[in-house]
């Protein structure tokens, strides 16, 4: 009797909710080593360049160092139990980009210009953005009110380069820039954040109607027709990017998003069926229509016959690559600079070079804890839309990783798209930052205790009855 | 919907797995073969990023350094008095990669030897910065390359002079030769021109002709012979053999003819014969100990074999399956007898170490960037050529030779050189070869040499001893001035 009397106290004991620890003090810990690993590269870079520590260490240490604090402290303040992980990784990714376009700016060219300076100020405007999102939105379920206002500013921000005359749209042969006076962003980094908001608002509305409605077809659940509209509308979207704009990072990205935010809302797997019959036609359409298509490909398959001309790229990343080989050669001592845009989008291959095997592993795990850790949060969410935001922009990290990874090593068709948080660039790095402070927003709200339910009035009178 | 994002975690965690699958694909995998792609120039940048060691002569004479320059490749190879050393240095270009030493000894002069390896190394390592290469300090002495560079005057031939009680050559020169500056240029233009220039030269200046080209060694050859004559133990320098005007060649029309037509009286004593170096006479003794020892001897001396100095030097032959005729013929160094002046020089040098055949070679040192010497070439003995009697006996052949024979241009004043002249028929209607071996002194020999000159300097009635005994003088003299 006394045993079970006990036995029901302990029970008692453990459903009492207790306070869930916010480890914050684990972020500020990671973070201090995540600086501290960018610092040790940046003195790597100097000893090995010119034999000396950079004097201006400290004040490029104080400089990151502060905007990560700030950062942190915004977390401490607006989302305190957020998930402990994802700031310090991402802090990691842009202190070493800093150094690697630091490094790649002792090689360049032009030698006056500090594209690592740049950078640092870029990040500066990311972390501000990452802080702005953390203060402006409280709650991650409001931005559901503006899905279709997402979708609308998506597309124009998308379809302003196509319509752009060249001159202000082109770079490289891709148009999918806004070139103006001197600056020029990247639409498609910004617009990639909104479509995932629009795309979990739309679902989250239409989910029942996608996944119930339609028949059965040899097993497989279809559809009905009149629900395939927006799948149409977002492989249109894709195509087009791809089409117009030469953009084929950016198509697969978005349509890779798309339709695993999809088949998360609906559970159906036709629908990744169809996606990726309709993602494979269109691009077998387009190979065969477009010249652009069809040179990407061939660069692919034979990069090593085009090793002076448009596969030229390619191929010094790959002997970057096998120069780096399993230790690579040391920060500052491979010659990265002989790969175009090695600060952009080719920026692993610089990693792979002067970090080696190692070091590229270590960064794409670091990658896989971000993106781990921003679908840990969509489970633990509690509504569907900020589930299916959380998947959307996590899988949207991933797929981007994979497709620019993937495509400077030769494991798929190479596309211009950059790496988060490492290319250089200030559109890719502050809508990063900005895609990070909404992961940290959601973990936070599936983190946080639930509020205490009102007492019911009955309640007072249960009582544990020893029998 | 916890269920599809746990399989689309899945899936993006799939994605990554692919990604670091693949990553370990091109950089552990394929990273070798990726490395050595020929159009893969950054082991040639890497290569270029640390300062390339020395070549360094015995007397410590810089003659191949790397420079710092300003452009993408931080050094530039120079070789001081490149045509002269070229046939040692080698080159070492960008676009043909390197040749000769430069080549053998890659892994010292560019500092990735695991010799090299030492606390300097492991900080290097450590710190990742680029390690200095070692140098190599040669054998060849620059006076006597020198020397015997100016005699060759720009004929086509090869000299080779080495130590005969260690095997170090002291000299290698062939002629004409290039400059390696040309090829070591970091203008890819400028390279390719020079090098489709040398290429198409007709005296073909960059043949190695003093290890890589082959020759009928024609009565040099004789030595082989009488010491296989000498090693059967029935014969001695006095030993009285057939010495006829002509000699008809079994199962033919053609006739064995001496020199000029001359007669050689009949019959001779041996030493007598090689003294006038009498074809007839050497012809039938070969026929009479038969082609198995004279195969035999020649093995011996280093035929049909190569040597390793390091660069490996083409292999000289005596050949096989031979008739009567062709025994006689082989037997004063015609017919497929092929040899390189490396060859004749060991043959000399054999002689003069009484008997012992020492390794040649080339490289007396490996030091390392921080003036650690980090191997040292100790002379090592190839292989006995003939007994030391038999040494003895043909050095007396060889002074008389010298004396009063067919190499009395070679004389020097004060000491008793021993030689061997050969002037080889090549084809019909050239210019026969002319060439010569020797030693001295007589006793205790500090050099032995071989002297090539092809198709007598372009001289018809060029031999051995008008054409190519005087420039082996020159050589001896300068050795023997020596301090």
């Amino acid at each position: 009797m006394t045993s079970a009397a006990a036995g029901a106290t302990g029970l008692v004991k453990a459903i009492k909710p207790r306070r869930p620890r916010t480890r914050r003090s684990v972020e500020l810990a990671m973070l201090v080593f995540a600086v501290i690993i960018a610092l040790a590269a940046y003195a790597d870079v100097g000893l090995t360049r010119s034999q000396h520590v950079p004097p201006d260490i400290l004040t490029y240490g104080l400089g990151l160092g502060a905007l990560v604090l700030l950062a942190h402290i915004a977390i401490r303040r607006f989302a305190k139990y957020a998930d402990p992980l994802l700031l310090p990784c991402a802090a990691l990714l842009n202190g070493l980009g800093l150094v690697l376009i630091h490094r790649l700016d002792l090689v360049a060219p032009k030698a006056s210009r500090s594209d690592a300076t740049l950078q640092l100020a870029w990040s500066a405007v990311g972390i501000v953005g990452f802080i702005a999102v953390l203060v402006i939105v409280r709650d991650h379920r409001r931005l559901q009110r503006f899905t279709y206002t997402s979708m609308l500013l998506g597309l124009i921000l998308l379809a302003i380069p196509s319509v752009l005359p060249a001159r202000f749209s082109e770079v490289n042969g891709a148009r999918n820039w806004i070139r103006f006076a001197g600056f020029s962003i990247q639409p498609g980094e910004f617009a990639k954040v909104l479509l995932v908001i629009f795309v979990a608002g739309f679902l989250v509305a239409k989910r029942d109607a996608l996944a119930l409605a339609g028949r059965r077809f040899v097993g497989i659940d279809l559809p009905r027709g009149r629900d395939l509209g927006p799948v149409v509308l977002a492989w249109l979207v894709s195509v087009a990017l791809l089409v117009r704009g030469r953009d084929l990072g950016m198509s697969m990205l978005f349509f890779g998003f798309f339709i695993l935010m999809l088949y998360i809302a609906t559970e159906r797997l036709s629908w990744l069926l169809i996606g990726t019959l309709l993602f494979a036609g269109g691009t077998y359409v387009a190979y065969h229509l477009f010249g652009h298509v069809r040179e990407r490909f061939e660069i692919w398959l034979h990069p090593f016959a085009h090793a002076q001309g448009s596969g030229y790229q390619l191929v010094q990343a790959l002997y970057g690559f096998a120069t780096g080989g399993l230790m690579g050669t040391g920060l500052g001592n491979g010659r990265p600079d002989l790969v175009p845009f090695a600060n952009s989008d080719f920026i692993m291959a610089t990693v792979g070079e002067e970090l080696g095997l190692t070091g590229l592993m270590a960064i794409l795990l670091v990658y896989v804890v971000i993106v781990s850790r921003g679908l840990r949060a969509s489970l633990s969410v509690r509504d569907s839309f900020g589930k299916l935001l959380a998947a959307g922009l996590s899988v949207c990290l991933a797929v981007q990783v994979f497709v620019v990874v993937g495509g400077v090593m030769r494991l798929i068709p190479l596309t211009g798209i950059t790496t988060p948080f490492l290319s250089y660039g200030g559109s890719s790095l502050v809508s990063n930052w900005i895609l990070l402070a909404l992961l940290v927003r959601i973990s936070d709200a599936g983190r946080r205790p639930a509020p205490a339910p009102p007492p019911r009035p009955d309640d007072a009178m249960t009582q544990v009855i020893p029998l | 919907m916890n269920k599809p994002i746990r399989r689309v975690a899945i899936a993006c965690l799939l994605l990554f797995a692919i990604l670091l699958v693949n990553d370990n694909v091109v950089q552990y995998a394929n990273a070798k073969t990726l490395r050595d792609k020929p159009g893969n120039t950054r082991l040639l940048f890497q290569q270029y990023d640390r300062k390339r060691g020395d070549i360094v002569t015995a007397t410590g004479v810089t003659i191949a350094s790397s420079v710092p320059t300003n452009d993408t490749l931080k050094y530039l190879r120079t070789y001081s008095n490149g045509p002269l050393f070229a046939p040692v240095t080698g080159f070492y270009s960008i676009i043909y990669g390197g040749s000769q030493i430069e080549s053998a000894d890659n892994s010292i002069l560019a500092g990735t030897d695991d010799r090299l390896f030492g606390v300097q190394q492991l900080s290097n390592l450590i710190t990742g910065r680029t390690p200095q290469g070692g140098n190599v300090v040669l054998t060849i002495d620059p006076v006597l390359q020198q020397v015997a560079y100016t005699a060759l005057a720009g004929r086509k031939g090869a000299v080779v002079a080495v130590d005969p009680s260690t095997g170090a050559i002291l000299a290698m020169v062939t002629s004409p030769s290039y400059d390696p500056n040309v090829l070591s240029s970091h203008n890819q233009a400028s390279i390719t021109q020079d090098w489709e220039k040398l290429i198409a030269d007709p005296t073909n200046p960059m043949l190695d002709r003093a290890l890589n080209q082959t020759y009928p060694p024609g009565s040099t050859f004789k030595l082989i012979t009488a010491a296989a004559a000498l090693s059967t133990g029935q014969y001695t320098p006095t030993t009285v053999i057939p010495a006829p005007t002509t000699l008809p060649l079994p199962q033919s029309t053609s006739v064995l003819h001496n020199f000029a037509g001359e007669s050689c009286g009949g019959q001779a004593t041996l030493i007598q014969a090689l003294t006038i170096s009498c074809n007839t006479a050497f012809g039938e003794l070969g026929l009479t100990i038969g082609q198995a020892a004279l195969q035999a001897q020649a093995d011996a001396f280093g035929f049909d074999s190569t040597y390793s100095v390091p660069m490996k030097s083409a292999q000289s032959v005596f050949p096989t399956d031979l008739s009567d005729a062709n025994t006689i013929q082989s037997a004063i160094g015609q017919y497929d007898v092929r040899a390189t002046p490396l060859q004749m020089a060991m043959v000399a040098a054999a002689i003069a170490n009484g008997g012992v055949e020492m390794k040649p070679y080339l490289v007396d040192e490996l030091v390392g960037p921080d003036l650690r010497i980090i191997d040292q070439t100790k002379p090592t003995e190839l292989r006995r050529a003939v007994s030391t009697e038999v040494a003895a006996e043909l050095t007396q052949m060889m002074e008389s030779v010298v004396q009063k024979g067919t190499g009395t241009s070679a004389q020097i004043k004060g000491v008793t050189v021993a030689g061997k002249t050969g002037t080889a028929q090549n084809a019909v209607g050239a210019a026969p070869h002319a060439w010569f071996v020797a030693f001295a002194p007589a006793v205790q020999p500090t050099i032995a040499i071989a002297v090539l000159v092809e198709n007598g300097g372009g001289n018809n009635d060029a031999t051995g001893g008008a054409v190519a005994a005087p420039i082996a003088k020159a050589v001896i003299q300068a050795e023997l001035k020596k301090p």
